[in-house]
């Protein structure tokens, strides 16, 4: 009887692991079939671009907006912290330090991710659940090549864009907050934070860092959506999935890229 | 929305993308002052370097020479082969010495060049003769410490 419990519960943990190896392995397919197909968005360069301007240019004020009130959210937590010891000259070393490795990347990344990502699922979804393209198929358009490309390329650029700009947007923040408000030496503000910043080794490490989310994000976005069940709440559910496995991917990867970019690299 | 309007959106986005990617280079990174100016290397041997770091500027007089380039342990004379490059622009007599000092009481340390007298200049793969290693702040408390400890005795007897 026991056993027979166990069984049961063993053999269900072998079926959700399959099953997610399964799942891993279409997407990767996916993935490579997607790359490999995209001579059209790349060729009829307007179809990219249509799909920038409502990944990237549609999401430029919440980017903004946020990367400003995280830059003076920053710059004033900092100050309290750094004027105990006296080093409230390190202001703009600490906002752009974490803007730059951290924040810019990452939180740019968890707002695509549910500005742009939800909707790009959404749209496929719906696209599929409308027979759209199936429709497509049968006048031997390939809605990969077509549909699903344009909007993943459209992402991969838009991302490190919106990352730049949420960590200058973050930055000018920081020193509205630090220098005009608080009174820290404007100086001492950038002369810091130039010699602390390295430019390989934080700039060039954070545009990286968004490259991966982007592609991370719109490959999740694009494959849900592709993949949905073609009714209402399946599309629903893909959204909801897309923004929930976005986020921890971008959480995930970030630990790992952040263990492989700046330990050791402190010398 | 038409074309037009799309285009001229996205070329905004675009422009001050790359603008924003640009202030951080520059701006925030400074990356136009460590342009790949003409540099020669100089080595120099430390008993200590305390907490030299790779990168670490060169100063004379505090102006910004250089920036410490390579810092290897010597197996021999067990002593650290600091590897500095320093801007061609700035030349050095031969009997320059090197210290390791440090920017405040806990700010990062530094090589400190005092140039000398000699009349031929610093070449390429130079070593310099004279240096001084990094203040390390137990042992200046031992000595302290043992100085007056001594003080101490003298005045008993």
């Amino acid at each position: 009887m026991l056993a027979a419990g166990l069984r049961a519960q063993l053999e269900r943990l072998g079926g959700v692991v399959t099953s997610t190896i399964w799942r891993l392995g279409y997407a990767s397919r996916f993935l490579a079939y997607l790359v490999l197909h995209s001579g059209t968005a790349l060729r009829r360069f307007r179809l990219t671009i249509a799909e920038i301007y409502f990944a990237g240019v549609l999401s430029l004020v919440i980017i903004l907006v946020s990367g400003l009130f995280v830059g003076m959210v920053l710059s004033l937590q900092g100050y309290e912290t750094l004027q105990r010891f006296g080093a409230s000259e390190s202001l703009g070393v600490l906002v752009a330090l974490s803007l730059v490795r951290e924040l810019g990347p990452v939180v740019a990344g968890l707002l695509f991710a549910s500005r742009a990502g939800s909707a790009i699922t959404a749209e496929i979804g719906l696209m599929k659940a409308t027979e759209q393209l199936a429709a497509m198929e049968m006048m031997a358009v390939d809605p990969v090549a077509r549909v699903v490309a344009p909007r993943f390329w459209g992402g991969v650029i838009s991302m490190p864009l919106l990352a730049a700009l949420f960590s200058a947007s973050g930055i000018f923040g920081g020193y509205l907050i630090g220098v005009q408000l608080i009174g820290v030496d404007a100086g001492a503000f950038w002369s810091q934070m130039q010699a602390a910043v390295d430019w390989s080794n934080d700039i060039m490490n954070g545009v990286i860092k968004s490259v991966v989310f982007g592609v991370a994000v719109t490959w999740i976005a694009v494959f849900e959506g592709f993949d949905a069940p073609p009714t209402a709440e399946g599309v629903s559910r893909a959204t909801t999935r897309t923004v929930v496995t976005s986020s921890l991917a971008i959480l995930a990867l970030d630990f790992i890229l952040t263990a492989l970019m700046f330990t050791g690299g402190s010398r | 929305m038409n074309r037009s309007t799309i285009d001229l959106w996205v070329g905004i986005f675009v422009a001050i993308g790359l603008a924003a990617l640009l202030f951080l280079s520059l701006k925030v990174a400074n990356l136009a002052s460590f342009s790949s100016a003409q540099s020669y290397k100089v080595e120099a041997k430390f008993a200590n370097i305390g907490g030299l770091k790779v990168r670490g500027p060169v100063k004379s007089a505090g102006v910004v020479v250089g920036r410490v380039a390579d810092i290897r342990f010597d197996n021999h004379s067990f002593e650290a082969i600091v590897t500095m490059n320093l801007e061609s622009d700035f030349r050095f007599p031969k009997d320059t010495t090197a210290k390791i000092l440090t920017s405040g009481i806990l700010g990062e340390q530094y090589v400190g060049l005092e140039a000398g007298g000699d009349a031929t200049m610093l070449k390429d793969g130079d070593r310099l003769r004279l240096t001084q290693s990094a203040v390390v702040l137990e042992n200046l408390i031992s000595q302290f410490l043992f100085n007056k400890a001594a003080e101490g005795k003298d005045e008993k007897k």
